[in-house]
């Protein structure tokens, strides 16, 4: 799932102080699981803001509104009569929702509310960690299902490096070394002697550094009749 | 192109127990310091490490500091990290430092960025080590590019090496990632500073079971540790080291500390030559380079012998 974190209250008013009304848009997706900007999201800092703003005598009228995906344009069709009446909207969906918001209402200011994290899992209440960095060429089959690319601090296919120290990495001791989880789990799978080939060099076209990507999958395309 | 031998892979195979130095560049635009340097350690090392940003601080480039080692007289081992470059400049860069002279190359992952004095820069990691030490031996041995492009004349011939951390975990991995760095195209291997010659030794007692020491040589990388306050920052702060107590309280004990450090060192590099599978030591003086050469001289690895064929001056 992509985890994300609400903003400082103070840098969203600052985003906002030029606005009378404004539409706070929370996502029923991802955000809503991690907890940074779902119905109860919307809720909470719909009223902080408008109670930060009487205090400052320039009252803000906040619209709160959730819907079920802010990533699919069908869903953003449904509000378009509530975002006509407003000044901007305070989108609280990850990066993606955001833009779809963006694209949807091309006349109308979107500003974030959350910084977008990453993409990881729920460890614990309130504790969330990155698993996956959509590199676009899946390596876990390699690594014991452990991902050396989102989990090691240097992405290195052919590791430990020489900072691995009590299973832990050189960055921080509350980071796991990746690499003495996959050298763990596959000595548990009887498989670690796969380790001791070298694995080759990344084809790195298939991630970001390809420029941005798109996906296009005719036999979708074929049967939807387009 | 004809085989043109560094003079630190001619010593190794003429069987010396060959003693390298390190020079750390400055945090400045100026040469002059590094070529002191050089001129402290000729006759007292064969060769001379030039570090690539270590820690992730900004400093003179390591190829540039070869260039002032190789005016100097010296034999510079150019380190080369994952961290800020990618397969085009480091390619790039293999192609530029054979140019000029330079015939070491020392392959490393290097420090993560956020220990150094620009904790927010952007990494690059584009290869790791294991993959930056096979370019370069696909480089000289197939005479090609990483991408598989032909390179139609004066390919870069280096003679490689690579780093070791006995002293990392998981320990078993140390010795078969040694070996993974073996197959990769690795000629020699500088260590991670040993204070723990216990459990060095027990490394190298893996290494010779895998027979490694007859495949690369090894190099046990010291340090003479200043004073007991340098030790124990080291042993709080430095990762992938094991600083022993019993070394932090000789040298608060003592009346002399820098007496104390060189003694300890020398101990060390006595102590690491009989070990089998051991082809020499690296000598890391970090700020302290003017020691090297007492050093040098009282654990009896003076004079420097001559390489065949290759002139007098080292360093």
């Amino acid at each position: 799932m992509i985890i994300a974190e609400r903003k400082p209250i103070e840098e969203i008013l600052g985003l906002l102080s030029r606005h009378q009304k404004v539409l706070v848009l929370g996502c029923g997706g991802c955000v809503t699981v991690c907890l940074a900007g779902g119905e109860k999201e919307v809720g909470i800092l719909s009223s902080q803001l408008a109670m930060a703003r009487s205090k400052e005598e320039r009252p803000l009228e906040v619209v709160q509104q959730t819907v079920e995906r802010q990533c699919d344009f069908e869903y953003l069709e449904g509000i378009r009569h509530i975002v006509k009446d407003v000044d901007a909207i305070l989108s609280l969906a990850c990066g993606i929702g955001i833009q779809t918001c963006a694209e949807a209402f091309p006349d109308k200011i979107v500003w974030p509310g959350v910084n977008t994290k990453f993409l990881g899992v729920n460890l614990n209440v309130g504790e969330w960690a990155e698993r996956c960095q959509a590199c676009g060429q899946c390596v876990l089959d390699k690594t014991g299902g452990i991902c050396p690319v989102a989990r090691c601090s240097k992405s290195i296919f052919n590791g430990p490096c020489g900072g691995s120290q009590d299973g832990k990495c050189e960055v921080s001791p509350d980071t796991d070394c990746a690499w003495a989880l996959i050298h763990d789990r596959l000595t548990r799978l009887g498989e670690v002697d796969s380790l001791r080939e070298i694995m080759p060099v990344k084809d790195w076209s298939y991630s970001r550094d390809g420029g941005p990507r798109k996906l296009v999958r005719e036999d979708l395309e074929l049967e939807s009749g387009k | 192109m004809s085989e043109n031998k560094s003079r630190l892979q001619t010593l190794f195979e003429q069987g010396e127990f060959v003693v390298t130095g390190e020079i750390g560049p400055p945090k400045s635009a100026n040469g002059e310091g590094i070529r002191k340097h050089a001129e402290h350690l000729k006759g007292y090392c064969d060769a001379t490490n030039l570090t690539d940003n270590q820690t992730a601080i900004v400093r003179l480039s390591s190829i540039a500091a070869g260039m002032h080692v190789l005016k100097a007289g010296g034999e510079p081992i150019i380190q080369m990290t994952c961290r800020d470059r990618n397969r085009i400049a480091i390619q790039s860069d293999l192609l530029g430092a054979y140019s000029l002279g330079m015939k070491n190359m020392l392959c490393l992952t290097g420090d993560h960025q956020s220990f150094g004095n620009h904790p927010t820069a952007a990494n690059v990691f584009d290869v790791d080590s294991i993959q930056l030490i096979r370019m370069v031996k696909r480089m000289k041995d197939e005479k090609v590019f990483a991408c598989g492009e032909a390179i139609k004349k004066d390919e870069p011939r280096f003679f490689i090496g690579a780093v070791a951390n006995p002293f990392a975990d998981p320990f078993e991995v140390r010795v078969y990632r040694m070996e993974k760095k073996i197959n990769a195209g690795a000629q020699f291997f500088q260590t991670q500073i040993i204070f723990d010659l216990e459990r060095f030794e027990r490394w190298m007692e893996l290494v010779r079971e895998r027979g490694l020491h007859e495949r690369a040589y090894i190099m046990a990388g010291v340090m003479p540790v200043k004073s007991a306050k340098v030790a124990a920052y080291m042993q709080k702060n430095v990762s992938g080291m094991i600083v022993p107590d019993e070394m932090v309280t000789r040298l608060k004990n003592a009346e002399d500390q820098q007496a104390e450090a060189v003694e300890i060192c020398v101990e060390q590099i006595k102590h690491i030559r009989k070990i089998k599978g051991v082809s020499g030591v690296h000598i890391m003086a970090v700020g302290w380079e003017e020691i090297v050469p007492s050093i040098a001289e009282k654990a009896g690895l003076l004079p420097r012998p001559q390489a065949a064929g290759i002139a007098r001056v080292a360093g």
